[in-house]
């Protein structure tokens, strides 16, 4: 007999399920609290970088928009830097952003943005140059583990043409899920994205 | 390449510490014990579930970095859920301790990490807008905290055990006791949301949620044992939860991909 391996299992996921918001967004549930609260407002008006807002709906396999679904998102700042140690790129931190967020989609309509900034460009495990994006987390009532995904963006076209991860989507028609269009609104600059769980247009989640 | 440092790049100077960074990425996650999107007996996977296969992609830098939280994003009071929202006495219910480590699957602690915690109260009513059932709100209960692991993973908070509650699932589906657990790790790649059970409770074999998880070794570690050890006499008993994450692997050697 060979030596056992003495690798412990991942503790195994389960839902979030429907009252996901007492614990993660407590004000959402109907009440306060805890002295600071999580957000989704990535930004203070000292973040470098483009400010702008993302806002998006989540639909089910029947087309209907959740309501009860939750999203974190993680990114890198302006100069493609992520503010964790493992980041030991040469790019700047910048120590107004974390880079991460969280909202709850509104009971009504099912809306959800946050308030962040365009991130920069960075590069993979192999050198090549991605094109910039966002990393989106969604758990919800009925999603047994958390679904990865990406947010890349309408104006970056040559970048995403060229991006090492968007070019494994297959077949490429799919690629298209993850691009959220980009539009301005009284000033501000908004991009709008559609996770679709389920169907024709489902959006392409990741094993990570 | 991303530059790294002298200490990762020679796996001599590699010794396995707690504060060690190790960005080789994740273990690639063994999904025959987590549960699968679409499981029809939990009937709200049906119309949530993506039909198409995920992409499976290697970790780049944003799945192995991920937020990171420091003591002052915590109140003093958040791991006590016994007085976080007592208003003018304590909640009603069995007082107990829940306690545990978080490790990654090497058993290493994971260290500096935020544990998020939610529940009901000891009649199964969550404080939530969305709740109706009849069992009564606690006025002194909110129900939820959160704490920093220290640099050993340890974590634990107070509270009272929750009450079992039903749903609508089946006409009589009834949720085992639990708690619900967020973790983040170190990276965005360990994020993980679950959910802890008490030791011995005759709804667990019977949940159509708990019984998504296929591997029964997998579902019994959500279930949390009695620690009498961990009790303080005469006033809480105590529960074990030790939560693993992922493992991450040490770059020896810094292998291109293929075709680069």
């Amino acid at each position: 007999m060979p030596q056992p391996f003495n690798y412990l299992k991942e503790t195994a996921s389960q839902t979030a399920g429907p009252y996901v918001h007492i614990g993660l967004i407590p004000a959402m549930a109907g009440f306060d609290i805890f002295d600071k609260n999580f957000s989704n407002v990535l930004v203070t008006p000292n973040t470098l970088g483009e400010h702008i807002t993302l806002e998006g709906k989540v639909i089910d396999g029947s087309g209907t928009v959740l309501r009860d679904v939750l999203l974190e998102i993680w990114q890198a700042n302006a100069a493609g830097h992520y503010n964790h140690p493992a980041d030991r790129s040469a790019s700047a931190l910048d120590e107004d952003f974390r880079g991460w967020g969280r909202a709850g989609s509104d009971f009504e309509s099912g809306l959800v943005t946050f308030e962040t900034i365009k991130p920069g460009a960075i590069i993979d495990r192999a050198g090549r140059k991605c094109a910039p994006y966002v990393n989106i987390w969604i758990v919800a009532r009925g999603i047994n583990i958390g679904l990865n995904t990406r947010l890349y963006f309408s104006d970056e076209e040559a970048a995403n043409a060229a991006d090492p991860v968007l070019n494994l989507v297959e077949p490429p028609v799919r690629r298209k899920t993850l691009i959220a269009a980009r539009s301005e609104r009284a000033g501000k600059i908004v991009y709008s994205f559609m996770v679709n769980l389920q169907g024709p247009d489902e959006t392409v989640f990741f094993d990570v | 390449m991303n530059a790294q440092a002298p200490a990762l790049r020679d796996p001599r100077l590699n010794r396995p510490e707690p504060f060690t960074p190790r960005d080789g990425g994740f273990f690639q996650r063994d999904h025959s014990i987590h549960p699968p999107a679409h499981a029809p007996g939990y009937k709200s996977s049906v119309l949530r579930s993506p039909r198409q296969a995920l992409l499976s992609i290697e970790n780049s830098v944003s799945e192995i970095t991920g937020p990171v939280f420091g003591h002052n994003d915590l109140g003093p009071l958040d791991n006590d859920l016994i007085r976080n929202y007592a208003k003018d006495g304590d909640p009603v219910g069995e007082r107990i301790i829940v306690h545990g480590r978080v490790l990654d699957e090497t058993g290493r602690g994971v260290p500096n990490t935020l544990v998020e915690f939610w529940q009901a109260n000891a009649g199964g009513r969550y404080r939530h807008r969305k709740d109706t059932y009849l069992a009564p709100i606690d006025p002194n209960f909110g129900g939820c905290g959160r704490a920093l692991t220290d640099d050993t993973g340890y974590y634990y908070f107070r509270t009272v055990k929750p009450g079992p509650y039903p749903w609508r699932n089946f006409v009589n589906s009834w949720r085992p006791a639990h708690i619900h657990f967020s973790v983040f790790g170190s990276g965005f790649a360990q994020r993980l949301i679950t959910q802890m059970y008490f030791e011995g409770d005759p709804l667990i074999p019977v949940c159509p949620i708990l019984t998504t998880i296929p591997d029964k070794d997998a579902l019994d570690r959500l279930v949390a044992p009695l620690d009498l050890n961990a009790s303080t006499p005469f006033d809480s008993l105590a529960y074990r939860f030790d939560i693993v994450l992922r493992g991450q692997r040490s770059t020896y050697f810094e292998n291109r991909t293929e075709g680069n």
